[in-house]
């Protein structure tokens, strides 16, 4: 049993939100897999909670008129997955969705769910950073849009007001007609484990094979989810060679404030850093159609 | 708070409270015993229920959430006595030992194979990635799920 005082669930957004006005001491729930685990751990009683597991406002993956991926924010991790538009228009996130804990969660935790709860190790958040995914975020009052890199305040810390809702993600398509996207996470356990470290990669190729541009981010490497502009800026125009690769990894290295935890070193997450930063891009260039043999 | 649900095929209307989980709700309010409670933390799996044919771990699950919803549980899987044919390979191929992991692995097995009636042994390993076991090191389960895929 859980200290819940009253749980209310609303059938709309507009009621959600009219709600979340008059009682902004309430606790938002989407899957709970954060939320009812953290209540659990710290005893919490008297709870008021609002669940949105009723909001079809909020379900759904489509294309909107401007092109963009829309991705309802109580959209699950098994939903992301088994999207046909997902898997047609960005591959490497239906199978980064199932990096995440096990089929038992994959199948309750929602994307919205995941980023509102700002850790730092979200599997969602490298990869929608490198995709440039904006939130919709909205109350009482009106809607705003934020970019997920500025959602992002501080360890834990995320922009989101007490009576607003995160109702949708909206990612811009890549337009190159050669990209690719790969999302490497390091953990003790293939299943059911927090990431050690997170990178994702989203690259353009030039038909020569140069990368146009390349997007990286990490995950666990500093108190928020990053993205490593000075990593992106070496790589930008150039062909992949061992040397660069180097350069790219320590850059991205250098970026990074990354801590000791009892999973892993600062130390350890250092040399992690640098070494999937250069697998990462790799394997994202090799999705975009580069060809790119590793010599050593 | 009162809900309304199918358990096991069977029209339920039940007063919860707020707080009570979905694990809650099953053993105590409905007797099915066959829903185990574990670690209550979403790690080991062994209170897995289907609800919507998708297995969840009810310890991490409001009930109130089943409102409309149809779920199954272990109980629900053999029909007029007889048990199911993947039930039938857990105890033929020896996957069960103290039993208290076996409902869970049982129903996510058995959500795994509506999916993927041929499931490869990677796809097997990864429909069961959220059940422990702590008996029979997990050949005897993957094999169990081969032989019900098989027949
Ligand atoms: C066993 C286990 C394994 C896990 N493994 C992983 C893993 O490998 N990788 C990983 O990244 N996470 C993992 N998690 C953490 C968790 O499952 C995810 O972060 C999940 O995506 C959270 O989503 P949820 O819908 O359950 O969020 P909830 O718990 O419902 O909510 C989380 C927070 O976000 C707020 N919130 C949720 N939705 C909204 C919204 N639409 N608007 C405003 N606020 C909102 C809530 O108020 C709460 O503060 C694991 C959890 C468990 C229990
Ligand atoms: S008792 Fe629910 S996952 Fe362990
Ligand atoms: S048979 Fe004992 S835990 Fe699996």
């Amino acid at each position: 049993m859980y200290g819940v005082k009253q749980l209310f669930v609303p059938a709309t957004v507009k009621e959600a939100l009219e709600w979340l006005h008059q009682n902004p001491q309430a606790k938002v729930i989407a899957g709970g897999t954060d939320l009812l685990l953290k209540m659990r751990n710290q005893a919490m009683r008297e709870v008021v909670l609002v669940s949105l597991h009723k909001l079809k406002e909020l379900e759904g993956i489509e294309i909107l008129p401007d092109g963009t991926l829309r991705i309802g924010a109580m959209v699950t991790f098994t939903q992301v997955n088994r999207s046909s538009l997902v898997r047609e228009k960005l591959p490497f996130l239906a199978e980064a969705a199932v990096t995440m804990g096990g089929p038992q969660i994959q199948n309750v935790a929602t994307i919205g769910g995941n980023l509102c709860n700002g850790a730092v190790s979200a599997d969602s958040a490298p990869s929608l950073l490198a995709l440039e995914a904006r939130l919709v975020l909205e109350n009482r009052e009106g809607t705003r849009e934020v970019s997920l890199e500025d959602f992002y305040l501080g360890p834990g810390r995320v922009d989101l007001k007490e009576d607003e809702l995160l109702t949708a993600i909206k990612i811009p398509l890549p337009r190159h007609n050669k990209w690719g996207g790969y999302y490497y996470k390091y953990s003790m356990r293939r299943a059911m484990d927090i990431s050690t470290l997170g990178c994702a990669v989203v690259c353009a190729v030039e038909a020569g094979g140069q990368v146009s541009q390349a997007r990286i981010a990490l995950g666990t490497a500093a108190p928020t989810p990053i993205r490593c502009r000075q990593a992106e800026a070496l790589v930008a125009g150039r062909f992949l060679s061992p040397d660069l690769l180097i350069r790219i990894g320590e850059t991205a290295a250098g970026e990074a404030k990354p801590r000791s935890s009892w999973r892993a070193s600062k130390e350890f997450r250092l040399e992690l850093i640098k070494e999937l930063t250069a697998r990462t891009l790799v394997q994202a260039y090799q999705n975009a159609g580069g060809e790119y043999r590793d010599e050593n | 708070m009162k809900i309304e649900c199918t358990v096991n095929g069977q029209r339920e209307i039940i007063e919860i409270e707020p707080g009570e989980t979905l694990l809650e709700m099953l053993r105590n309010r409905l007797g099915l015993t066959g829903v185990k409670k574990g670690c209550e933390v979403g790690e080991c799996g062994a209170c897995t229920v289907l609800v919507e044919d998708e297995p969840v771990d009810s310890c991490l699950y409001l009930a109130a959430r089943v409102d409309g919803k149809e779920i199954l549980t272990i109980e629900g899987l053999s029909q007029g006595g007889k048990l199911s044919k993947l039930q039938q390979a857990f105890i033929d191929e020896g996957a069960v030992q103290c039993g208290f992991c076996t409902p869970g692995f049982i129903l996510s097995a058995h959500a795994l194979l509506k999916r993927h009636p041929q499931p490869t042994e990677e796809e097997i390993k990864q429909g069961l990635a959220g059940n422990l076991c702590r008996c029979t090191g997990y050949q005897n389960i993957i094999r169990a799920v081969q032989k019900a895929s098989n027949e």
